[in-house]
């Protein structure tokens, strides 16, 4: 099946032919955390490949998104790119300018322009602290006076998220859930920024209050023409924010593309199996047969430990279609032919493009299997 | 429409077969700030063989009612009001020594974050036979092999040597597998499951909700499935109750009530609900402000301050009465049901499509 397989124009990376100017782009970019053992001297034993090898690039006013399980390294990649980590290799070049290893005084200009948005809306602002002054905060470590003084931007931004500005003086925990986070994407907006990486923005509110911030986003992303990175593991929220996808697994980029591609004509197995594990409401009830045509994939087990990564493919261990290739060589992120553009895949044996149900439901788990078998006995 | 009614006693069919039936339950805590009104007159039936969905928000008391039938709240704090009738035994007024003997006998549980519902002291494999043994009296080796074949039938690899790990020694799905197995060591007539896939990833959720199904399947356990995703019910439940600041606002099967939803609160919840097939273009279509507190409730029907069709109802009555739920299938709400249609057919279904 190799033989299927074009080379990107340009290896190692990922661009988006479509979207003009590239604002962010990220090559090969790797973070071990090393684990110490030993007694009594302790030494580095190993490392949590978290983060190994990822490409992506993020153009300017676009938003990616970037999905995958638990532990797959997406929000590890987050705090890379915004440098709250120190990369263990790659290269992080935003509008241009390596940043990879920048200093903090090199990096200041930068960390004004990009923001970011905290899970936990509890615990990303301090409770000692005025929403005022969380707000006016990112102004004041830059010396940054917009017209009008810091007060009034703070009350304009409050406006802008939905709040009412007299909350100006109020506490973090008079606020609810949903509340609170709109005061945290305030507060990444304090600083006029180019790119807010959010890192599963949304996951921690309630269903209807979700919408509310996933609409708040959009609303300031085509607004203000802001670039985002939105992390998060819902694949149906993913879906209605994001212009490109990229899905990670266990610390690898396996499949990106744009939006359409990725949802409707998916090429690596993982990506079927990610679409085919959303539990789906299905509203059809006259029995019209809709919601009936998605395939069906269980995967066995959990992500293997990226202490100590599978050889070659590293979703080899859980997938239907792994044969001895897979173990021994690691597929390159590369455009299948029958893609379109900007549509990579790292996989030797690809899918079909289709989400419909196939013949027979891949069930990889023994104990379904064993009780599905047991059912149609009965 | 009736105009004011106290609770929603309204017996709902009581059919021979409905296996535990909650009438009129009411489960109050005092606090310092004053009394939380954490169920406010809840009915609601389960037979056997039977999967029942509750959703709702967080806060609007769906867990408290769960954690109420195994007889698991706090004396001290709470009062409880009305009915729980397990098999035709009142679980309200049952001795603690009789709830005792029922808990993970009769009934059990599954609970949403597995790491905390087993004890990290213990190996999983005394976790899951401890009960067996104290409720049928078996001996520690009979207890092991059933502990053994259940941990088989979950699907955890090699059980015979996992019996002696300990609860770290697992993965996130396969402890939410010992936990549905400890859950299932007695063959409990009614399995009460809380958000049991809430803290696993998607893939893995599959897996377990695939596994439960097909367990009840094996088992003909009633099944109570509490959960905040509409997706995830979808798929497992039969009937479906949709819960709003402690009380239900609709209930029907999970077909006529994802299918044909006739409250605002679940057209809310439906629309606001990102899809995978569904316009990409389209905006979500949030409910407008917060859950309200249970310390205070809104005066009337407890979702008139978030509703956008209150405007439909004459008068003042969303504000002042407090909606009926009807028995069957049915909605606690003052619009028509022409009105409902109509609101349903122009602005809920396009969007549903």
């Amino acid at each position: 099946m190799s033989e299927n397989l074009t080379l990107p124009a340009q290896q190692g990376s990922t661009g988006n032919p479509s979207s003009a100017e590239t604002l962010l782009s990220v090559e090969g970019l790797t973070k071990h955390f090393p684990i110490y053992g030993g007694f009594p001297i302790k030494r580095k034993v190993g490392a949590v490949q978290a983060v190994d090898g990822v490409d992506l690039t993020v153009g300017v006013g676009e938003s990616l998104g970037l999905v995958g399980e638990s532990g797959c390294g997406k929000s590890t990649t987050g705090r890379l790119i915004t440098r709250l980590l120190e990369p263990t290799g790659g290269r992080i070049t935003y509008k241009g300018q390596d940043i990879t290893h920048a200093r903090r005084r090199q990096l200041a200009p930068v960390r004004s322009e990009i923001q970011m948005i905290f899970q936990d809306p509890y615990s990303s602002l301090n409770p000692r602290q005025t929403v005022g002054s969380i707000i006016k905060s990112p102004m004041e470590v830059n010396g940054i006076d917009p017209a009008g003084g810091r007060e009034k931007k703070v009350r304009e931004l409050l406006e802008l998220v939905g709040l009412n500005p007299e909350h100006y003086n109020r506490f973090p925990h008079e606020f609810s859930g949903g509340q609170r986070q709109r005061i945290g994407v305030a507060r990444a907006l304090a600083l006029n920024p180019k790119l807010i990486v959010a890192d599963e923005p949304v996951s921690a509110l309630d269903v209807s209050i979700q919408a509310q911030v996933v609409n708040l986003l959009k609303k300031v992303q085509d607004e203000l023409g802001i670039a985002f990175l939105f992390i998060a593991h819902d694949l149906a929220v993913v879906r209605h924010f994001s212009h490109r996808v990229a899905v990670m697994y266990l610390g690898k980029v396996v499949e990106v593309g744009d939006r359409e591609s990725i949802y409707n004509g998916p090429r690596h197995p993982y990506t079927h199996a990610l679409l085919s594990a959303v539990p789906e409401v299905k509203v059809a009830d006259e029995g019209e047969g809709e919601g009936e045509g998605r395939e069906r994939i269980r995967l066995y087990g959990d992500v293997p430990s990226p202490i100590m990564p599978p050889s070659g493919c590293r979703f080899r261990t859980r997938c239907w279609k792994a044969q001895d290739k897979c173990a021994t060589e690691e597929p390159p992120l590369v455009q299948i032919s029958g893609n379109r553009d900007g549509h990579l895949t790292a996989c030797h044996f690809p899918e079909g493009p289709t989400t419909e149900s196939r013949g027979e439901d891949v069930v990889l788990d023994p104990a379904l299997k064993a009780l599905e078998k047991s059912a149609e006995k009965d | 429409m009736t105009t004011l009614t106290k609770t929603e006693d309204s017996p709902a069919p009581t059919g021979p077969e409905s296996f535990l039936s909650v009438r009129d339950l009411k489960v109050r805590f005092s606090t310092e700030d004053g009394i939380v009104k954490a169920v406010d007159g809840l009915s609601f039936d389960v037979e056997r063989g039977k999967t029942l969905g509750i959703v709702g928000e967080s806060g609007s008391g769906k867990s408290v009612t769960n954690l109420t039938v195994l007889g698991l709240h706090n004396p001290l704090s709470s009062t409880v009001e009305g009915e729980i009738l397990l098999d035709g035994q009142d679980l309200v007024t049952a001795a603690e020594k009789d709830m005792e003997r029922l808990r993970g006998n009769k009934m059990a549980m599954i609970f949403q974050d597995p790491l905390t519902a087993l004890s990290p002291y213990y190996t999983v494999g005394r976790q899951l036979s401890e009960p067996y043994m104290k409720h049928t009296g078996a001996s520690k080796k009979e207890a092991k092999d059933r502990a053994v074949q259940m941990l088989e039938k979950v699907g955890i690899p090699q059980p015979r040597t996992r019996f002696d790990d300990y609860p770290h020694q697992f993965s996130g799905g396969m402890r939410q597998r010992a936990v549905i197995a400890m859950a299932l060591m007695c063959d409990p007539e009614l399995l009460i499951a809380d958000e049991p896939t809430t803290a696993l990833d998607v893939t893995v959720q599959a897996q377990i909700l695939d596994l439960l199904r097909d367990l009840q399947q094996e088992f003909g356990s009633a099944i109570i499935f509490i959960t905040h995703d509409l997706g995830v019910i979808a798929n497992m439940a039969d009937d479906l109750l949709v819960m709003y600041a402690g009380r239900a606002v609709e209930r029907g099967t999970t077909k006529e009530v994802l299918g044909r939803p006739t409250h605002p609160y679940t057209w809310g919840l439906l629309s606001s609900m990102p899809r995978l097939d569904g316009d990409i273009n389209e905006e979500l279509m949030p409910i407008p402000g917060s859950p309200p507190s249970l310390l205070n409730p809104p005066s009337g029907c407890p979702f008139h301050p978030r509703c956008a069709y209150t405007d439909q109802v004459a008068g003042n009555l969303c504000a002042d009465s407090r909606p009926t739920l009807a028995p069957g299938r049915a909605a606690a709400c003052h619009l028509t049901a022409e009105q409902k249609q109509t609101i349903f057919i122009d602005k809920i279904q396009p969007r549903l499509r």
